[in-house]
C-alpha cells in the first residue's frame, strides 16, 4: 500500500530533512523496465517517485524528456498497460512503494475520459497528479473531480507567476507546490538561480503546503542550497537521461538500473546532508 | 444587433466550448499581459491608424477582387471571384497578421520576436515585419519544411531572421510550434512569439483572427460594390485556419453566404494520410487550447500528410472547431491530386500560379462552381502565389525545372 503524500511530507519533516523525488517516464523503454526501476528506487528509500506520462507534444520539456516519452512511444506506450503494470505491482506485498504522482498532460487525460482517469489512476496507487498545461485558471472544474477522487491535485508555480495569480492557484492546489526554479523547459542547470530563495520565502507567506523544488536540479551542492528554504526536490532529466542506455545493445540492463540505484540512493542521502 | 456565433470569444478565451489556454503557468503572465496590451491597443485610434497606413503603403492593401472569368466559363456554373492575397507583398495573407503583432511587439517594448513556420510564407512574413521594425527574429522550422521550401529559408536570412532547424517528430508545422513554445518558456520576459495561425492559447485565436478579417472585410465590400450584393458562397483552404477565419468572419453574421472551408484531404482517409483535421479528428488539445485534434485513443496527436507543407497540420484553430459544431460553417476535404490540379488549371486558364495550400480551395470551387447556376456568385480566397511550390510540383509532376 502507498501513504499518501502529506503524510509522507509529514514524516519527512519530522525527520528534519527533504522530501526526495525522483522522475521517470513511464513506458521508457518499456512497462518492465519501469517496474524494475520503481522497485529499485523504493529499495533505495527515495520519499516519493514522479512518473511521467509519455506525450507526444511536451511543450514545457526540455530535449531529455523529450527524448525520453519518444522512445516510450516508438515503443507503443498505452495509458491503460501502465496502470495494468502498477496493479500488478502493488499486488506484490513484497514491494513497499511511497507514494506515486502522475505527471501527465491534460491532452491525455481529456481524451482517455477524465472520470475514468482519474479512477484507474486512483486504483493503480497513485497518491496525485500534476497537470503541466492546467494552470490554475483552467483547472477549478478539474480539481474538484480530482479531489471527489481522493488524490491531490499539485498545482506549478513558476517564478514569472506575479502574486496575485499565486494566491489564487494555492486555493485549488492540494498535496505540495511544485515551484518551478526558472523560466524555462526541464533540463539539467550547472546552478539553481538566486532569486530562488526569494521566490521561496515568499511562497512561504501564501501557503502552508509543502514546497518542491524541481527543474535543474542534479547533485547534492543543489540540495545544500535548498536546505531550510524547500520540503522536497524533484530531479528529472538527471535521471532520465541515463535510460538512454537501455537501447544500447553493449550495455546490461541490470547495470544500468544499478546505477540508477546509485544516483538515487546519493541524492537520498543528501536529504540528510 | 451582434449574433452570438460572432460574439466570441468571452474574456477567458472560450468559442463556445473551445480555446480556452492550456499552457505551462510560466507562459500565463504573459498571456494576460498580451491580452491586455491587445485591449488597449484596439480602443487606441493611433494604433489602427498605424496598422492601416502599413497595410495600403506596405503591404498593398486592399487588393483586388477578381473575376475570373476563363475559369468561370470552363466550369459552365457560377461565377468565381479570387480575393488576391496572393498580390500582397511577400505574396500571402500572413503579413497582415505579422505587420500587427510586430506593431503590438513595439508597444509591449519587447526587442525579440520567435515564430514558427511551415511552407515558411509565415516566417517571410514574421522576418519582413521585424526587418521592417529593427526586431531580432527567430524563426523555427522543421527540417522537412526545410528541404520543402528552400526559397523562402533563403528570403528569410536575407532579411536578418534566423532559421533554426526542428529535427524532433515529424519535422514539421507542429514540431515547429512545439520548439517555438519552448524557447518562449525561457525568454517571454523579453519576447514576444507571433503564432501564424488561429491557434495557441487564447489571445491568440481572436487576435490573429482581428488581423486576417481585413481580408473578409474587404472582400464583403468589393463583392457588394461589383455585384450589387453578398456572395451566395465563400471558400477558403484550412490548415490552422489563418486565412479562413480571416476571410469568413465578417461573413458570420450573413446568414444568406455559405461559407465552407476545404482541409488537405492527403492521400486519403486513413489516418497518417491527410490532414482533414475537422472531418476526422475529435475533440481535444493541442498547442494550449482545446479544438479537434487528429490523435489516438491516448490523446497522442497522430503524423499528418499533405502536400502542402502549410495545411500538413494535426490541429485547428478553435473557432473553427465552434462553427463546424454549430453548423454555421461547412468543412470538406480535397486530396494531394485534385489540389495539384487545380494548381494546373489555374494557372493555364488564368495566368495565376497559386499557392498549393490556395489550390485546395480552388480545386473544391471548381466542383462548386459545376454545381451552381450562372447567377451564383462564389468568392474564393486566394491566399498566396505559388513561387515557392514550383520545384515540389515539377517533382511530383515528373519535370525538370
Amino acid at each position: 500500500m502507498t501513504t499518501s503524500i502529506s503524510e509522507k511530507f509529514a514524516q519527512v519533516k519530522s525527520e528534519n530533512r527533504m522530501a526526495f523525488m525522483p522522475f521517470i517516464t513511464a513506458g521508457d523503454p518499456d512497462l518492465e523496465t519501469t517496474v524494475a526501476v520503481l522497485k529499485e528506487l523504493a529499495a533505495q528509500g527515495v520519499d516519493l517517485i514522479e512518473i511521467g506520462f509519455p506525450y507526444s507534444d511536451p511543450i514545457a520539456d526540455g530535449p531529455v524528456i523529450q527524448e525520453s516519452y519518444t522512445r516510450a512511444l516508438n515503443n507503443k506506450f498505452h495509458v491503460r498497460e501502465l496502470f495494468e503494470s502498477l496493479n500488478e505491482l502493488s499486488a506484490d506485498k513484497s514491494v513497499s512503494l511511497p507514494p506515486l504522482v502522475a505527471m501527465v498532460s491534460y491532452a491525455i487525460i481529456f481524451r482517455y475520459g477524465a472520470d475514468r482517469f482519474l479512477q484507474e489512476a486512483a486504483g493503480a496507487g497513485f497518491s496525485g497528479l500534476i497537470v503541466p498545461d492546467l494552470p490554475g485558471d483552467e483547472a477549478s472544474e478539474f480539481a474538484d473531480q480530482v479531489k471527489a477522487s481522493e488524490l491531490d491535485l499539485v498545482q506549478l508555480v513558476s517564478p514569472l507567476t506575479p502574486e496575485e495569480r499565486t494566491k489564487r492557484i494555492v486555493q485549488s492546489a492540494s498535496g505540495f507546490i511544485y515551484c518551478i526554479s526558472v523560466a524555462g523547459t526541464t533540463g539539467v542547470r550547472d546552478d539553481l538561480p538566486p532569486e530562488l530563495t526569494a521566490h521561496l520565502e515568499s511562497l512561504r507567506q501564501l501557503t502552508d503546503l509543502p514546497l518542491a523544488v524541481g527543474f535543474g536540479i542534479s547533485n547534492p551542492e543543489h540540495v545544500n542550497t535548498l536546505r531550510g528554504k524547500a520540503d522536497g526536490f524533484i530531479i528529472g532529466s538527471a535521471i532520465v537521461k541515463q535510460f538512454a542506455a537501455f537501447s544500447d545493445a553493449s550495455q546490461k540492463r541490470e547495470d544500468i538500473i544499478e546505477r540508477i540505484g546509485e544516483y538515487a540512493g546519493k541524492m537520498a542521502a543528501a536529504t540528510r546532508g | 444587433m451582434t449574433s452570438s456565433l460572432s460574439n466570441v470569444p468571452d474574456a477567458s478565451g472560450r468559442f463556445g466550448e473551445f480555446g480556452r489556454r492550456f499552457v505551462p503557468e510560466t507562459l500565463m503572465h504573459a498571456l494576460e499581459e498580451l491580452t491586455r496590451e491587445y485591449e488597449k491597443a484596439k480602443q487606441d485610434p493611433s494604433f489602427q491608424a498605424e496598422l492601416d497606413d502599413l497595410l495600403k503603403n506596405y503591404v498593398g492593401r486592399p487588393n483586388p477582387l477578381y473575376f475570373a472569368e476563363r475559369l468561370t466559363q470552363h466550369c459552365g456554373g457560377g461565377k468565381i471571384f479570387f480575393k488576391r492575397e496572393d498580390l500582397n507583398h511577400t505574396g500571402a495573407h500572413k503579413i497582415n497578421n505579422t505587420i500587427g503583432q510586430a506593431l503590438l511587439t513595439m508597444r509591449m517594448g519587447k526587442k525579440r520576436v520567435i515564430a514558427e513556420t511551415g511552407a515558411g510564407q509565415h516566417g517571410v512574413a514574421s522576418a519582413v515585419a521585424c526587418a521592417r521594425f529593427g526586431i531580432e527574429c527567430i524563426v523555427y522550422m522543421g527540417e522537412e519544411d526545410i528541404r520543402r521550401q528552400k526559397l523562402n529559408v533563403f528570403n528569410m536570412k536575407m532579411m536578418g531572421a534566423e532559421v533554426r532547424g526542428v529535427t524532433s517528430g515529424s519535422r514539421t508545422l507542429r514540431d515547429a510550434v512545439n520548439e517555438a513554445m519552448r524557447d518562449w518558456m525561457s525568454s517571454v520576459e523579453t519576447t514576444h512569439y507571433i503564432i501564424g495561425s488561429v491557434i495557441g492559447p487564447h489571445p491568440f485565436p481572436m487576435m490573429v483572427r482581428d488581423f486576417q478579417s481585413v481580408i473578409g472585410k474587404e472582400a464583403r465590400a468589393q463583392c457588394l460594390e461589383q455585384t450589387g450584393r453578398l456572395p451566395d458562397h465563400v471558400i477558403a483552404c484550412v490548415g490552422g485556419g489563418s486565412n479562413s477565419a480571416g476571410m469568413f468572419y465578417p461573413f458570420i453574421d450573413d446568414a444568406s453566404v455559405k461559407l465552407t472551408g476545404v482541409e488537405a484531404g492527403g492521400r486519403g482517409p486513413e489516418p497518417g494520410e491527410h490532414a482533414s483535421t475537422l472531418s476526422y479528428g475529435a475533440k481535444g488539445v493541442l498547442h494550449g487550447s482545446f479544438g479537434y485534434v487528429l490523435q489516438d485513443d491516448d490523446g497522442q496527436t497522430m503524423d499528418v500528410h499533405s502536400i502542402s507543407a502549410g495545411l500538413d497540420y494535426p490541429g485547428v484553430g478553435p473557432e473553427h472547431s465552434y462553427w463546424k459544431d454549430s453548423g454555421r460553417v461547412n468543412y470538406t476535404a480535397i486530396t494531394d491530386d485534385e489540389a495539384l490540379e487545380g494548381f494546373q488549371t489555374m494557372a493555364k486558364l488564368e495566368g495565376i500560379i497559386p499557392a498549393i495550400e490556395s489550390s485546395h480551395a480552388i480545386a473544391h470551387a471548381i466542383k462548386a462552381a459545376r454545381e451552381s447556376g450562372p447567377d451564383e456568385t462564389i468568392v474564393v480566397c486566394l491566399s498566396g502565389r505559388g513561387d515557392k511550390d514550383v520545384n515540389e510540383v515539377a517533382r511530383l509532376l515528373g519535370r525538370e525545372i
